[in-house]
């Protein structure tokens, strides 16, 4: 009995056991969806074993989809929670599970896949390439990614969620004090998606160095394939810290080591400085592309180059150089003297230069263009005036003597989302409504799309401009409930209702791909916003192999020098295409590395060893496995090429 | 595939040449996570708690074994990896051979190294000073015996394939990650050893 | 029709705000002390500073998207190309740069305003309160006065405090808004904090940094009063509290809330704060000594952590 004992959910909740059913429903009726639809075979063909980066990329879109709803729905029950004084809607044992797995869910479940999906999506078209460089590294990624995802998510309907807060502190995260297995989750889970994403920083690394189209030196990449560069290069460095850093969190949790502890010498300042060692480039990792997407985006509708290419480029380098050397800012109150705290200080201060070069640029672009206010465009347009009211706070919190009163406060809390939800949301659903033509054959609704935008920036505003005002009056963060006395009630009222109408728009997104399924015009053509890029220069949707011919560039901007100034991008003849085959391993693999992390969660070490061994006995398979891949021979495109063509017009 | 002649076996296709790149990339990412142990390894140094400290306990014979054996499978490594490239199938696999052996030598005197820490009391979870020594040696131990299972499955197929772009691209990249261990068994040596008796 | 909807936006923004604020001031924002007085100017500059940054981008940004929409312009317009000047990203960058400089400046000397004994009140001899925490209480120890308070700390108002921080359990932090900023309170070091009161008074104080479950609740009152009442008030203490015995002092680790108490005597006599004090000369070496000389201590400090 004592066996299944700890599978039981230790705070139960009417909210738990209703999610539970509803999952379990959920489940049983996609299960069932597929088995009636005969759709089992397509899934594994097309879906399962896939290796087009394209294809992965969708993946990672609605992983990401999925996890902004689950990390939505925390979100609003925490300000639910706090919109009123002494509220008993959520106890504070579920609170603190709520808003640990709120910030999990969201930076690296949320967030990061949706960034990833660009950089699948979009690496390839934008350089020229028919894949990445190990298009079956690239599925192991997503495997790895999906399987730490679904082993984090798991977690709240057993065993229990991770309750020690994203950043999961020692030696509040050590068994004695979270004693569920929660943090056992976080730290295995976490470990096994971050090295999905270190796998895919390399592979991009390695695609974008290697397999540009002919002509397209560094300086002449589009700016989103500068920017992903950088991230993933980001990620290459600051990853294995993450790696290190759970490791030993696990070995502490599982193995009684001393590391973080109180106790033989263990040392809990080391957890908060190697977490930020990672998690502060981490952030930057989330940013730069996002900078890259508003850079696109704002010049195909100033219908004008990016301004400033260069500094642009430069800027994001300094960023990530910096990333690295601002760590200890998350930390000012930990008493390493006034000496530490301005070094910090004045290194945090100096990385809103480059931002705020970045910024100029982008209004420099607009300036003496054309602007037309599409969705995308009008999401970049509320992004500027908004982002830079994030930036100028992040300033005044690196003033580290006043950071000593913002500090774990709301004040901080609504910093951090005034720089990621206009920063890194907006980006996304910007991205997202911009490149949805190119992967989907029709155009999301502007006038919806334009209505979430506006609503999504009022419930903004309205939800997290009053915690820097709570937050200045006193308001802690992570605080489950406060007394009527302390005068936050209307606030945080307000607050609720921001949440509230952002939750609307996102449900209005929603609707707006439904009423888009239905209703759009399938009539489109190949480049419908009229943009500059490579991705727009074939067809829609993109055949498997991306370009018939490999396509010669010349400038940034090597679509629109073809439309309006002559440049020819398709010189010689179509030739067979080597393709890579689809393969069944990365996902048997994720499968094996998700039995793997339950295992360890809980301890059951024979099949935790069992697993190991399994995991082992895949890589030595795929090592001796020979597969050359295939070829599409020219007549096949050649008809593609031709069907695409009719397509279209 | 094309194969251009005019360069080795190991980068002769487009597809070599990128394994080759995305491998120091992944050596890249290997180096932060080692630096990283050693950063955690010299805060928690002093922290022994109530166990012992490095100076008790490191015994200088075993880690000097150690150490000539992983340097001269490095070297060994070189010599399969000029064999290879001279198309002498047998050398390479004979020197390949040799730097396995060296590797599961190594592997053996750490083995009884370790097995001596825990007899004298510094176990993992004797401090944080001892955790953190065996977690750095312990990643670096694990990457050697993942190497030589990687090695023996390479000289596998180069038995039954030959050497042929890919066999020669793989067992390129695997003397790129034997140098690489051994490199950072100098720092362990340097900065945890001698640094930890004197 | 979307600049009126912008225009609402930003008047709402700033109504709320004004309101707001207006009602009552902000605790950050209503110092009673130098070290906050030199926090809330901080604020209160790079509030200004950082308004003018905005209204500059969003001026620059509102005339851009009008002058330049695509409807005000001829259909033939053909957009030139650009690639960027020296001069202007040499001004975009120059004039942050500045900003930057002299807000380090006042950074810089802010930390080490705050990280000393106030200035105003050098002359006084600082009054030394160690304040740990337990999930979820704060305890005070006055060693000079030899008296122990739970979850309620008197101080003399125009006299430097200096706060000795430490904890027997997660990380907490020691925030008393109106005073000062906080400062993290941990197990394995004593961090320091400087604070002062100009004039008698009562303030909030709490555990600022989340430790679990009673987080929320984690808080403690303050009064501030003068010098001869706070005499009086150890004097009292010494006349009615029981002394805190090693065992009652275990009973108050177990974790839960408690209401106000009072003992005499301290427990630093008998479960001393941790050696190691951040950012003093003490080697990591003399350090682990230390821990061995105290092992007595630490095997105590152990077993009240395990329960």
């Amino acid at each position: 009995m004592d066996f299944f004992d700890r599978f039981a959910v230790p705070h139960p909740s009417f909210l738990i056991y209703a999610s539970m059913v509803g999952i379990g429903l959920t489940m049983i009726a996609i299960v069932l969806g597929i088995t009636y639809f005969k759709k089992w075979g397509y899934l594994w063909r097309e879906w399962i074993t896939t290796v087009d980066h394209k294809r992965i990329g969708i993946m990672y879109l609605l992983v990401a989809l999925l996890m902004l709803f689950r990390g939505g729905v925390d979100a609003v029950m925490m300000r639910y929670q706090l919109s009123m004084p002494d509220n008993t809607f959520l106890d504070s044992q579920h609170y603190n599970e709520v808003f640990t797995t709120h910030g999990i869910v969201m930076i690296l479940f949320m967030a990061m896949p949706f960034i990833t999906f660009f950089f699948n999506y979009l690496i390839p078209l934008q350089i020229g390439a028919r894949d990445v460089a190990f298009p079956r590294l690239n599925a192991l990624s997503f495997w790895l990614f999906f399987m730490g995802m679904g082993l984090f998510n798991i977690s709240f309907i057993v065993g229990g969620s991770p309750d020690a807060g994203w950043t999961s502190y020692f030696p509040l995260a050590n068994n004695e004090f979270s004693p569920s297995v929660g943090t056992n989750y976080y730290m295995i889970a976490i470990q096994i998606a971050g090295l999905g994403t270190m796998i895919s920083g390399i592979n991009f690394i390695t695609t974008i160095l290697k397999m540009r189209a002919p002509g397209m030196k560094l300086m002449k990449m589009p700016m989103f394939t500068w920017s992903a560069f950088i991230a993933n290069v980001i990620v290459v460095f600051a990853f294995p810290v993450l790696t290190v850093l759970l490791a030993l969190g696990t070995m502490d949790r599982l193995f009684g080591t001393n590391f973080f502890t109180t106790d033989n010498g263990g040392m809990d300042m080391l957890w908060a400085n190697l977490f930020w060692v990672w998690g502060h480039p981490e952030v930057y990792i989330l940013i730069l592309p996002a900078f890259g997407l508003y850079s696109e985006i704002i010049a195909t509708f100033a219908r004008r180059n990016l301004y400033g290419y260069k500094s642009m480029v430069v800027s994001m380098v300094v960023i990530s150089v910096f990333s690295f050397l601002v760590w200890t800012h998350h930390f000012f109150t930990m008493g390493q003297g006034a000496f530490t705290n301005s070094i910090f200080s004045i290194t945090t201060m100096a990385i809103a230069i480059p931002t705020g070069v970045k910024i100029f640029n982008w209004l420099f672009t607009l300036w003496k263009g054309k602007i037309i206010f599409t969705t995308p465009m009008l999401y970049s347009m509320l992004f500027i005036p908004l982002f830079t009211l994030g930036g100028v706070t992040g300033v005044m919190l690196a003033m580290s003597a006043a950071d000593y009163q913002y500090h774990n406060t709301m004040f901080l809390v609504a910093h951090f989302h005034n720089v990621i939800i206009p920063g890194v949301v907006y980006a996304m659903i910007a991205g997202l409504t911009f490149y949805w033509p190119k992967m989907f054959g029709f155009m999301l609704n502007e006038r919806i799309g334009k209505w979430t935008a506006w609503l999504m920036s009022v419930g903004f505003v309205l939800a997290f401009i009053p915690m820097y005002i709570t937050g200045l009056d006193g308001q802690a963060r992570r605080m489950y409930t406060y007394s009527e006395s302390t005068g936050f009630s209307m606030l945080n009222m307000v607050s609720f209702i921001g949440a509230g109408i952002m939750a609307i728009s996102f449900a209005l997104l929603v609707y707006n791909i439904y009423y888009s399924i239905r209703y759009a015009s399938r009539d489109i053509g190949n480049d419908p916003w009229d943009a500059r890029s490579l991705e727009w220069a074939t067809h829609t949707p993109v055949p498997e192999y991306n370009f018939a011919i490999t396509p010669q560039v010349a400038s940034t901007q090597a679509f629109w020098d073809a439309k309006k100034n002559g440049h020819e991008l398709f010189k010689g003849k179509i030739e067979k295409i080597h393709m890579p085959n689809n393969s069944g391993w990365p996902f048997i693999l994720g499968c094996i590395f998700f039995v793997f992390g339950f295992a360890m969660v809980f301890s059951i070490w024979p099949l935790a060893i069992v697993t190991l061994i399994g995991i082992l006995g895949c890589l030595v398979y795929r090592s001796f496995e020979k597969d050359h891949g295939r070829y599409i021979s020219v007549e096949e495109i050649e008809e593609t090429e031709a069907k695409l063509r009719g397509a279209k017009k | 595939m094309k194969i251009d002649n005019s360069l080795p076996l190991e980068y002769s296709t487009e597809e070599n040449n990128l394994k080759i790149l995305g491998f120091w990339i992944f050596l890249g990412a290997e180096i932060m996570l080692f630096a990283t142990l050693f950063t955690m390894y010299f805060t928690l140094e002093n922290r022994i708690g109530n166990g012992p400290s490095g100076a008790e306990i490191f015994e200088i014979t075993p880690v000097l074994v150690e150490t000539i054996l992983l340097l001269t499978s490095s070297f060994v490594i070189g010599l399969g990896i000029h064999a290879m490239r001279l198309g002498n199938k047998k050398a390479m696999m004979i020197f390949f051979s040799i730097t396995l052996l060296l590797g599961a030598g190594f592997l053996g005197f750490e083995i009884y190294e370790f097995v001596h820490y825990i007899h004298v009391g510094a176990t993992l979870q004797t401090s944080a000073f001892t955790a953190a020594l065996l977690t750095t040696l312990g990643t670096h131990g694990l990457h050697v015996t993942f190497g030589l299972f990687w090695g023996i499955a390479i000289l596998i197929q180069i038995k039954k394939r030959g050497l042929t772009p890919e066999t020669t691209n793989k067992s390129f990249i695997f003397s790129l990650y034997w140098h690489f261990l051994d490199v950072i068994w100098i720092f362990i040596f340097s900065f945890i050893y001698l640094k930890g008796m004197m | 029709m979307k600049i009126k909807v912008k225009w609402a936006l930003l008047t709402m923004i700033f109504t709320i705000a004004t309101v707001l604020t207006g009602c009552e001031p902000l605790l950050v924002l209503d110092p009673k002390g130098p070290q906050a007085k030199t926090q809330a100017d901080d604020i209160m500059l790079s509030i200004l500073l950082m308004s003018g940054i905005v209204i500059v981008v969003l001026a620059i940004l509102v005339f851009v998207l009008i002058k330049y929409r695509a409807s005000n312009q001829k259909d033939d317009y053909e957009p030139p190309h650009i690639e960027g000047s020296a001069l202007v990203e040499a001004i975009c960058i120059g004039i942050p740069v500045v900003i930057v400089i002299f807000l380090s400046f006042v950074s810089v000397k802010s930390n080490y305003e705050v990280e000393a004994t106030p200035a105003a009140y050098e002359d006084t001899e600082p009054l030394i309160v160690y304040a740990s925490t337990s999930n979820w209480k704060w305890h005070f120890s006055y060693p000079e006065e030899d008296i122990e308070t739970v979850n309620y700390l008197y101080i003399p108002a125009g006299r430097a405090i200096e706060f000795k921080l430490y904890s027997y359990g997660p990380i907490t932090s020691f925030w008393i808004p109106q005073l000062g900023g906080q400062k993290y309170a941990m197990a394995d070091m004593v961090t320091t904090l400087h604070l002062a009161a100009d004039n008698p008074g009562e303030f909030m104080g709490r555990n600022a940094n989340f430790s679990g479950a009673g987080f929320a609740k984690n808080t403690f009152e303050v009064t501030a009063m003068s010098q001869a009442d706070f005499d009086e008030w150890v004097e009292e203490v010494h006349e009615t509290a029981t002394p805190l015995t090693e065992d009652k002092f275990e009973e108050l680790l177990e974790p839960g809330h408690l209401g106000r108490s009072t003992y005499t005597g301290t427990h630093l006599e008998f479960s001393p704060a941790p050696e190691h004090n951040h950012g003093s000369t003490e080697s990591e070496v003399d350090h682990s000594e230390h821990e061995n000389h105290d092992s007595n201590h630490s095997d105590e400090e152990s077993d009240h952590a395990h329960h």
